[in-house]
């Protein structure tokens, strides 16, 4: 075997060939974390399962097969061919280089929860701070083409869940998940970001300041070494991830087929709380969420109902006081008020506002703008206000 | 034998004399034409001889010469015939000379020898009456449009054996007439101008976009409607002229001008309604502003004075819009060609109409399932110089089936009329002797002398710079459209409400339109 020989050329010390050995076992391409440690419990350490001949390894794997975990023909191969050590030291280079780290399922530091699920990744890269084992964490998903609503509520609930030093996670695609991000991130909250494709690739490429921003506040998260294109079926995967992350899902617009849901099935086969924003009956995009509050999906129409899942009672009173509209009190005049009581977070076009008010169109633009300048409305469409939450 | 006639071309929306000289001679029979023609008044050598035979005339073997002066003008259109055998029957002493100098003569020439109209026959005569010439010879069928001018006798001849009997004797034949002010009375709705049957009161509801088109018609200020498929942004748009204010005389004869050269003034004598072009979106960027080997005004020429609407904006192309940027500003486009420059007014109103989604619906996310990216694409066809040049941007929304049903008396197109004609006298008186019209014509300069903003209103501006992150071009069109909207309110100070009214109605900011990025 020319590259066993290659190996035993060099000289390094234990930590740096240790890591290397894990290196290998988490990259051998196709191979589950059950096979990897059973393959390592098989010849008692990993650095014997490198050095393994390929008739031990073929005996390993009849005795494996007996106990139920079978190695295919192609599966042996690619340990074997895995084990070539200058690939190996040039790709741990490379990650150095790039600021890429990662954790294998043999480290201490491997995030805890996901230690547990049915099939978790053997090794995770990521870009910024270490996942935090001992905080809890929520995952917000939803859909990609969200409404206005969605996306206000998307940032309340991150933002309101971050200032009380929850985790929120989520996928870094369009809609729901980027606005989850940005939530976290403006109330200075940690968040992560579960990538299905390469980890050093920023799918959606538009995102690419979320993926700069949220290195500093959290990280980013993948199982897919650098390079890796977004293939569909990476999705799937990568929502195991994140729902095993997390204590909790909060899905936020999901119509009644949504790759969210698929999340959500993965959650509860892992014992995760499930939460679910409320919509109107006739709205498409909410039909999945209240079709999972239908079916006993924890129905969520403030932070605090999250919040008293996962931290004492008293700290979730403490919150009351400071969340929520409260802080308008004295900040409007009567008019104003009646102007902004009309604006739901369904954009209202300034006639129907008109209409609902009574006012002339003239007086009610004023009102309008002075409630921009304070920012409690926004204008996401022409024309048409929404509350700012 | 030499002899002169009179004619004229058109060159930029002005007629330009031309002599037309002709010499007969012995010699080898030739007949030749002279003086930088182009093909078709070349051709008018094969037309003449041949009327001239079939009117009865003798065409005797001599050598003819003709010559057109001054002779570094391209001479085009087919109005030559008539005065080149005109100008060689006086040659040939058929024709008193004496009636020759005082007279314009235009005319195509058919074989048999009648006369057949052309185009551009007002500013042609126009030209003519500040040259100071007495009488025209225009065909019969363009005899109207003539008469127009006051000033000058314009004699509409059939055949070309009738116009030598004119010249012979104009005290047989009566020049003709038109009663100018009964044009102005007549309801008309030709193609390409107003249609005076419709009115504002029967579009139902839609009272924000409709007190946007009023502040946009007050204040010339270029309007762009966003909005559903279905919701009546169309249907508003072709009402727009019915608030503008009437055609005054000397506008009707400048809008009539333009369409006397290209052709379109059809049998009437003059435009007298506004004009509103809505060219189709596969329109060249030639046929927009005008051009053309031998130029043409465009579309933005045509709307002289009156509304271009542009459907589906987006579906546009992106550099056919483009070329309208400085004729925007200008107010007129100025086409240049190795021989002369043209020059042609493109006073309007540009209004504009589009989706906000490729589907139409977006933000009604129940029918819409446009991606965010999609949106920016769509909106991304329409640069943002040509976005910054619309002063008003308005949502026009989806109407319900109820609001159909509700008899509301809606205002008539006259009673907005009289709103837009009040903030537009206020905006003359004040601008009067400045060479400005409308507040969409002040520059920064000018916004600085005549809106003047107290410390409330500076603080709002400031606060909503700050806040929208606006440009300095937006901040200027937010002003201006403030100073329409205090006209409106015929308010000489310009208030916190008008302020803030006008930011409302700023156009499409890219963080806002689909949800801000971070």
């Amino acid at each position: 075997m020319a590259s066993t020989g290659a190996v035993r050329g060099y000289k390094m010390n234990t930590d740096g060939m240790q890591e290397l050995y894990k290196y290998w076992a988490g990259t051998i391409p196709g191979l589950k974390a059950d096979k990897i440690t059973a393959m390592i419990d098989r010849f008692g350490g990993i650095e014997d399962a490198f050095y393994a001949s390929e008739k031990a390894l073929e005996d390993m794997a009849k005795k494996c097969g007996e106990e139920g975990i079978r190695f295919t023909e192609r599966e042996l191969k690619a340990i074997i061919q895995g084990r070539n050590f200058d690939a190996i030291k040039r790709n741990l280079e490379y990650l150095k280089e790039h600021g890429i780290k990662y954790v294998t399922i043999l480290d201490d530091s491997y995030p805890y929860k996901l230690r547990n699920i049915y099939d978790p990744p053997f090794l995770l890269y990521f870009k910024g701070m270490m996942f935090p084992s001992d905080k809890k964490a929520i995952s917000i998903v939803g859909a990609r083409n969200c409404s206005v609503y969605g996306m206000e509520t998307a940032r309340y609930l991150a933002g309101a869940l971050a200032r009380e030093g929850i985790i929120i996670i989520s996928g870094l695609a369009r809609g729901i998940d980027s606005h989850a991000h940005i939530g976290a991130l403006y109330a200075d909250g940690t968040t992560y970001g579960i990538m299905g494709c390469g980890i050093d690739i920023c799918y959606p490429p538009e995102n690419i300041n979320l993926y700069m921003d949220m290195q500093q506040n959290g990280g980013i998260i993948s199982e897919y070494g650098p390079g890796i294109n977004p293939l569909p079926y990476h999705f799937p995967m990568r929502n195991r991830i994140i729902s095993g992350l997390s204590d909790g899902i909060a899905v936020i617009e999901a119509k009644e087929k949504s790759g969210s849901l698929i999340t959500v099935d993965l959650g509860l086969e892992q014992g995760r709380n499930i939460y679910a924003v409320p919509g109107r009956i006739t709205d498409k995009l909410s039909a999945g969420c209240n079709n999972l509050i239908k079916m006993g999906a924890k129905m969520v129409t403030s932070p605090q109902d999250i919040l008293e899942d996962l931290v004492d009672y008293a700290k979730v009173l403490r919150t009351d006081s400071e969340s929520g509209q409260i802080k308008l009190a004295g900040l409007l005049d009567s008019r104003e008020q009646a102007v902004y009581d009309a604006i739901g977070l369904t954009p209202v076009h300034v006639e129907e506002l008109a209409l609902l008010t009574g006012f002339e169109l003239g007086e009610l633009m004023e009102h309008l703008i002075s409630l921009e300048l304070k920012d409690l409305i926004c204008q996401p469409v022409n024309s048409r206000y929404t509350r700012k939450l | 034998m030499f002899s002169r006639a009179y004619s004229a071309v058109i060159h930029g929306i002005d007629g330009l004399i031309v002599s037309v000289e002709a010499d007969v001679s012995d010699g080898l029979p030739l007949f030749e034409m002279v003086g930088l023609l182009n093909s078709e008044v070349k051709e008018a050598r094969e037309r003449v001889r041949i009327a001239l035979k079939n009117s009865g005339y003798m065409f005797p073997p001599k050598r003819i010469t003709v010559n057109l002066s001054p002779a570094d003008i391209r001479k085009e259109g087919t109005a030559f015939d008539l005065p080149v055998a005109v100008a060689i029957l006086t040659a040939f002493g058929h024709v008193l000379e004496d009636n020759l100098k005082d007279t314009l003569i235009i005319g195509e020439l058919s074989l048999n020898g009648t006369i057949k109209k052309v185009n551009g026959v007002l500013p042609l005569v126009y030209a003519a009456r500040q040259r100071g010439f007495l009488r025209c010879i225009v065909p019969k069928e363009n005899a109207d449009e003539g008469a127009v001018v006051s000033g000058i006798k314009v004699y509409g001849a059939g055949t070309l054996k009738e116009a030598v009997r004119m010249l012979n004797g104009f005290d047989d034949y009566k020049p003709n007439s038109v009663d100018i002010s009964m044009l102005f009375q007549g309801g008309h709705s030709e193609d390409g101008l107003s249609d005076e049957n419709v009115d504002f009161s029967e579009v139902a509801g839609q009272a924000a976009v409709k007190r946007a088109i009023e502040i946009a018609v007050s204040g010339m200020h270029n309007i762009l409607m966003i909005g559903p498929p279905g919701s009546g942004k169309t249907m508003l748009a072709k009402r727009i002229p019915t608030i503008m204010p009437e055609l005054s005389f000397d506008e009707s004869m400048e809008i009539s001008k333009i369409y006397s050269i290209a052709g379109l003034l059809g049998n009437r004598a003059l435009i007298t309604g506004r004009p509103f072009r809505s060219p189709h979106h596969s329109i060249t960027s030639t046929a927009l502003v005008g051009g053309g080997a031998t130029p043409k005004p465009g579309e933005i020429s045509l709307a002289h004075l009156g509304v271009l609407f542009l459907d589906e904006l987006p579906e546009f192309n992106k550099n056919t819009l483009e070329v309208l940027r400085q004729p925007l500003e200008e107010k007129a486009v100025t086409i240049s060609r190795l021989n002369a420059t043209y020059r042609y007014p493109a006073g309007f109103m540009m209004v504009a109409s589009m989706n906000p989604c490729s589907c139409g619906y977006y933000p009604d996310r129940n029918r819409c399932n446009c991606s965010l990216n999609m949106i920016k694409r769509y909106l991304g066809k329409i640069s943002k110089p040509l976005l910054d040049r619309f002063d008003i941007c308005i949502e026009a929304p989806q109407i319900d089936y109820k609001e159909l049903q509700i008899k509301k008396m809606e205002e008539t197109s006259a009673d907005i009329r009289k709103r837009v004609q009040a903030a537009r006298r206020i905006q003359m008186d004040r601008y009067a002797g400045q060479g400005i019209w409308f507040n969409s014509q002040l520059t920064p300069k000018s916004i600085h002398k005549y809106c003047r903003l107290d410390a409330r209103e500076k603080n709002l501006l400031e606060q909503a710079f700050e806040k929208m992150k606006l440009s300095a071009r937006a901040y200027h069109r937010i002003i201006k459209v403030a100073r329409t909207i205090a006209d409106l309110d015929s308010s000489e100070r310009i208030t916190v409400r008008h302020i803030s009214e006008a930011i409302c109605y700023r156009s499409i900011d890219g963080k806002y339109w689909g949800g801000e990025g971070l």
